[in-house]
C-alpha cells in the first residue's frame, strides 16, 4: 500500500463510528486531530445533568489528505447523544470552517446528528448558526464544504440546516435527511400526519434514496466507505462558489420543487411525477438500478 | 455519575510507542477507554466515571484482572461509561492495550 492509498477495506459506514469512517475516507495514515481527546474538551453542561461524557464530546475534528490533497474533516458520533450539537462539539466545528478559510482548505463534514443537544439548547442552537455563518463564509472564498451522511443518526434538526449549506452533499440509501425526525412530526401533528413507526413511511420520507430524487443531495451512494471516499473525491473536483446568482437559482429550483409537488400526499406520488417506470418498486432497488431509475431525477445543480 | 479510582502495580508495562489511543463510545451498554503513558512502568492508573452506580466491586474485579492480564504497566487510562457490562469492559481494557502497541506510521 501506497502512501496515498486508501485504507482498504470494506466498512458500513452505517455501523462504523466517527474515527472509523474518518480513517476509511482520508489516505491511510494522513489523519492528524484536532483538540483530540488527550484534551478533554468536554461538554461544561452534562455533568450539571448527571450525564455522561465524552472526551471529544461526540465529534473528531482534524486534518487529512484525500488522493494526496490536503483538507479538513469533522466526524460527528451518532451514537454519542445522538451526535447532538452542544457548545464545545459545535464549537470545534465552527473552528474547523474558520481555520479551513485561513489555510485555503476544503472541509469535508460527516453527519450524524438528531440535532440540537436539549441538554444545552442555547450554546446548541448559536452554534448552528454560526456554523451556518462560517460555511457560506468559506463558499463565498471559493472552497468547498461537502457533507456525507449515511449514519444511524441521519441528519436531522439544525445538522440538516447545516447540510443545507453545504456545496454538495453525499448520502447514501441509510443517509436520513430532514429538519424535523419522525417522532417530532407524529407528537406536533399526529399519527395521521406521520407514524413514526412505520419504517417504511420514515425511509420513503426522509431516506437518501428520496433526497437524492428530489434533488436534496447530489450524489448517491452504497453504504460503503470506499464509495463515500470516492463520492467526495469527485465531488471537490466541482467548484461552484456562493454569490447571489447561486443563491437565486437555488430560491427559484425550490419554489419550482413547490409547484411541481406540493399537492403530493407520499413521496411515491412524487416519483411518479418524475416519470419513473415502477415508482412502488424505488426502495428495494440495489444502487445501479436506482441510479438507473433515477436519470430523470430533480437535480440540485443549478443551485450547488 | 460515580467516580472510581484505581491505582494498581503492574507485572508487565505496555509496549509500542505510541503516545496515547482511544477505544469505544460513550452510549447506553457502551463506554469509551483513552489510554495515555503517564505512570510510573510499573502503575497503572484507572479513572473511571460511570452513569450506573453501586458497581465499585465489579469494577474492582475487572480492572484488576485487566492488569494481571495485559501488559498495563505505564498507562494512565481515563473511562467514561455509559452502564456496560463487565464483559465488554474487559473487551475495550483489551482492545485499548492493542490499540496503544500497535506500530506508529
Amino acid at each position: 500500500m501506497t502512501q496515498v492509498a486508501a485504507n482498504n477495506v470494506s466498512l458500513s459506514w452505517y455501523e462504523a463510528s466517527a474515527r472509523q469512517r474518518i480513517d476509511a475516507l482520508v489516505d491511510a495514515g494522513s489523519f492528524c486531530e484536532y483538540i483530540g481527546p488527550e484534551l478533554r474538551e468536554i461538554s461544561p453542561h452534562l455533568s450539571i445533568f448527571d450525564l455522561p461524557e465524552q472526551f471529544d464530546d461526540g465529534i473528531v475534528v482534524g486534518r487529512g489528505r484525500l488522493e494526496g490533497s490536503p483538507v479538513l474533516v469533522a466526524a460527528q458520533e451518532g451514537r454519542f447523544m445522538g451526535g447532538a450539537f452542544g457548545e464545545v462539539h459545535g464549537a470545534k466545528l465552527t473552528g474547523l470552517l474558520r481555520a479551513a478559510r485561513a489555510l485555503r482548505q476544503d472541509v469535508l463534514i460527516l453527519f450524524d446528528t438528531g440535532g440540537v443537544r436539549l441538554q444545552e439548547a442555547n450554546a446548541g442552537e448559536l452554534a448552528i448558526a454560526e456554523i451556518m455563518r462560517a460555511v457560506i463564509e468559506l463558499r463565498r472564498t471559493g472552497l468547498s464544504v461537502v457533507g456525507l451522511i449515511g449514519g444511524r443518526a441521519g441528519c436531522y434538526g439544525g445538522g440538516s440546516l447545516i447540510a443545507g449549506t453545504c456545496s454538495r452533499l453525499i448520502v447514501s440509501e441509510q443517509g436520513r435527511i430532514s429538519v424535523s425526525g419522525p417522532e417530532v412530526i407524529e407528537t406536533n401533528r399526529g399519527i395521521e400526519e406521520f407514524d413514526s413507526r412505520d419504517r417504511a413511511l420514515v425511509w420513503r420520507t426522509m431516506g437518501g434514496k428520496h433526497r437524492y430524487l428530489i434533488g436534496g443531495a447530489d450524489t448517491f451512494v452504497d453504504d460503503e466507505a470506499l464509495a463515500f471516499r470516492q463520492a467526495a473525491i469527485d465531488a471537490l473536483k466541482i467548484k461552484r462558489g456562493c454569490d447571489t446568482t447561486v443563491l437565486e437559482a437555488e430560491q427559484n429550483r425550490l419554489e419550482r420543487r413547490l409547484q411541481r409537488f406540493g399537492e403530493a400526499e407520499d413521496a411515491v406520488d412524487i416519483w411518479q411525477t418524475l416519470g419513473i417506470d415502477a415508482p412502488t418498486e424505488i426502495p428495494a432497488l440495489p444502487t445501479d438500478a436506482f441510479l438507473r431509475a433515477a436519470k430523470r431525477r430533480e437535480n440540485a445543480d443549478d443551485a450547488r | 455519575m460515580e467516580k472510581l479510582n484505581f491505582r494498581l502495580t503492574a507485572a508487565r508495562s505496555a509496549g509500542g510507542s505510541r503516545a496515547q489511543a482511544i477505544v469505544g463510545v460513550v452510549a447506553s451498554g457502551n463506554l469509551e477507554v483513552l489510554l495515555e503513558r503517564a505512570s510510573p512502568a510499573d502503575t497503572c492508573t484507572i479513572d473511571i466515571a460511570t452513569a450506573a452506580h453501586g458497581f465499585g466491586a465489579v469494577w474492582d474485579a475487572v480492572v484488576r484482572d485487566f492488569v494481571a492480564r495485559r501488559p498495563a504497566g505505564g498507562l494512565r487510562i481515563s473511562i467514561n461509561d455509559g452502564g456496560a457490562r463487565p464483559d465488554t469492559v474487559a473487551l475495550r481494557l483489551a482492545q485499548g492495550v492493542r490499540k496503544i502497541e500497535e506500530p506508529e506510521r
